[in-house]
């Protein structure tokens, strides 16, 4: 299609144009050149080179921050899989009530993460909350849950006389408990991602494999599990991704200045936000917003060259 | 009955039981704002702190956010599909690639550019960042260019003008993709937490979310007043899913599909 005038296009483009470069490019380069300056609440004290960065290595809280958070994505990500693929497969083709049980499963996707945040404070609350009322119901003590800084390993293995210690505790309960409310609000989003995904594969490479007298088993794993590579795929990255910034549920259930019982729900955001808006530490924040980035970057790249060969695009 | 399933009674039986255990933290939401004062909680919650003046702040900046997504989306999609010029896809490649940034990565430098604005603790600061969405203009840009172009010639044909055939032609065509862009940005806005935490200071300008989350940290133990207030928080939001629950899923379900 030609267009009359030169101009044109660009006037199109240049209101969107012109909050991309303002607020995301600016900003995304911003933090690049902050992580070399020493840049603080009264502005930058000049170029530093890479000490925001080797500070960064030496900071045992930025690495309390991270081991945190590679628990928290190692706990949210495979659940967040595992479960919605099961409820899809559950959910797929004709259904009574298939609508109802998808708006439900959906509900927790919609609602902010503050309310589901503050809802789930109260049901984990050590003294009255519903949780531990359940548990004592069915003969259970309660657990601190939220307030429970002590890992979940160390507290499962307790009664056989192990005692874990450092990170062979595992995530504390309290970050387990984070990691409950994360999987619970993103089954509903992933369940629809894998039910579209299932929806899609043809219904004659089920009636073959059938025919060749495979079972339930081997359809699954013959054929649903390879049509589903790239949805699969798809939800990995995504969850990856979403989990890694986790904030609103750190900064709601396990509120400021500490970041959960003895720093064990100080993810990574969470630390960053600290250093950046409690102490406009914003040299050092940008430096950690860089770690961020290229761990997210690449992450992705790793998780695409792994699936590469395996996912199945049709 | 599908193969690889279960037989009709064990799937809803299974179904029903994950139903409830994701219904249960909302019913009891529902149930601990009722105890003792009954809807009194309600009323109180909500005289407490200035949640009038919240829900009008995040009434007004979510309008004004999707008002200004939708005009800078439609116009910059409609380029990107169906006009050539130069720099075209280094444009769209740059747009592409910020949102592949997440938003935590550029929040202290954000801070930065906008308090030399001097727009810290102003609405401006809590909507104009937000008026562009890629993701929007990506989708709504694959839709343009599934149009033919013959109706492009048509309209011509009629003198019809370029931002007059987006406005009469176009547009009505995208009902449904400019619907799923409305929804993703109104959910988006309404339930933003941490922008607004981190632009905004005094409470005449606090959002919803931000204003529940102090209300939270003042009140941690008096919990059916925060129940009352999660729950009037989180219902037009609950309500507008449920009237449009069919469209919300399928975007969701296209997204995925999409990228």
């Amino acid at each position: 299609m030609r267009h009359q005038g030169k101009l044109h296009p660009y006037l199109y483009i240049l209101p969107a144009l012109l909050i991309v470069l303002l607020f995301r490019a600016l900003p995304i380069a911003g933090a690049f050149a902050g992580s070399v300056l020493d840049y603080d609440i009264g502005g930058s004290h000049g170029f530093v080179g890479l000490a925001n960065y080797a500070r960064m290595l030496a900071d045992g809280r930025f690495w309390n921050s991270v081991t945190n958070t590679v628990f928290f994505v190692l706990g949210v990500v495979p659940l967040a899989i595992v479960i919605p693929l099961f409820l899809a497969m559950l959910l797929r083709g004709r259904l009574a009530g298939k609508s109802v049980y998808r708006t439900i499963y959906f509900l927790p996707v919609v609602t902010s993460a503050v309310a589901v945040s503050v809802v789930w404070t109260w049901l984990f609350n050590p003294e009255a909350g519903p949780v531990n009322r359940v548990l004592a119901a069915v003969g259970i003590e309660p657990l601190l849950w939220l307030r429970e800084p002590r890992g979940i390993f160390e507290l499962l293995l307790a009664p056989l006389g192990v005692h874990p210690q450092g990170t062979l505790a595992g995530p504390s309960l309290a970050l387990v408990s984070l990691m409950i409310v994360s999987i619970w609000k993103s089954i509903g989003y992933n369940t629809v991602l894998f039910l579209a995904g299932l929806e899609s594969i043809p219904g004659e490479l089920y009636e073959a494999a059938r025919l060749d007298g495979a079972g339930r088993w081997g359809v699954f794993r013959h054929v649903t599990w390879p049509m589903l590579s790239p949805t699969t795929y798809y939800v990995l990255i995504m969850s990856t991704i979403a989990s890694f910034q986790t904030f609103a549920l750190v900064y709601v259930m396990t509120p400021p200045p500490g970041g959960g019982p003895l720093g064990t729900t100080n993810l990574i955001v969470f630390y960053l936000f600290q250093k950046a808006f409690d102490r406009f530490d914003i040299g050092y924040a940008s430096a950690i917003s860089v770690f961020l980035f290229v761990v997210l970057l690449v992450l992705t790249l790793a998780q695409r060259r792994l699936a590469g060969r395996r996912v199945h695009y049709q | 009955m599908k193969p690889g399933s279960l037989s009709g009674a064990g799937q809803h039986v299974l179904l029903v039981a994950g139903s409830l255990v994701m219904m249960l933290p909302f019913i009891w939401m529902i149930a601990t704002s009722l105890e003792q004062g009954g809807f009194a909680n309600y009323v109180e919650a909500w005289s407490r702190v200035a949640f009038g003046r919240y829900f009008l702040n995040t009434i007004m900046v979510t309008s004004l956010t999707v008002l200004g997504v939708l005009i800078t989306s439609c116009l910059a999609a409609y380029a990107f599909a169906t006009m050539e010029f130069r720099g075209r896809s280094v444009l769209f490649l740059l747009f592409l690639s910020t949102m592949m940034v997440p938003q935590p990565v550029y929040l202290a430098p954000s801070y930065v550019i906008l308090s030399r604005l001097r727009w810290i603790d102003t609405y401006m600061a809590l909507i104009v960042p937000w008026t562009a969405n890629v993701f929007s203009i990506f989708l709504l840009r694959q839709h343009f260019m599934t149009l033919p172009r013959s109706l492009y010639e048509a309209a011509t044909l009629d003198g019809c003008g370029r931002l007059e055939y987006l406005w009469r032609v176009v547009l009505p065509l995208s009902r449904s993709v400019i619907a799923t862009v409305i929804l993703f940005n109104v959910i988006g806005s309404w339930n933003s937490f941490m922008w607004p935490l981190v632009v905004t200071h005094s409470e005449e300008l606090r959002v919803l979310q931000v204003g529940l989350s102090y209300f939270n940290q003042e009140l941690s133990s008096n919990y059916q007043l925060l129940m009352a207030a999660s729950t009037f928080c989180t219902l037009p939001l609950l309500l507008m899913f449920v009237l449009t629950q069919k469209q919300i899923v399928a975007s969701y379900a296209r997204s995925g599909i999409k990228s």
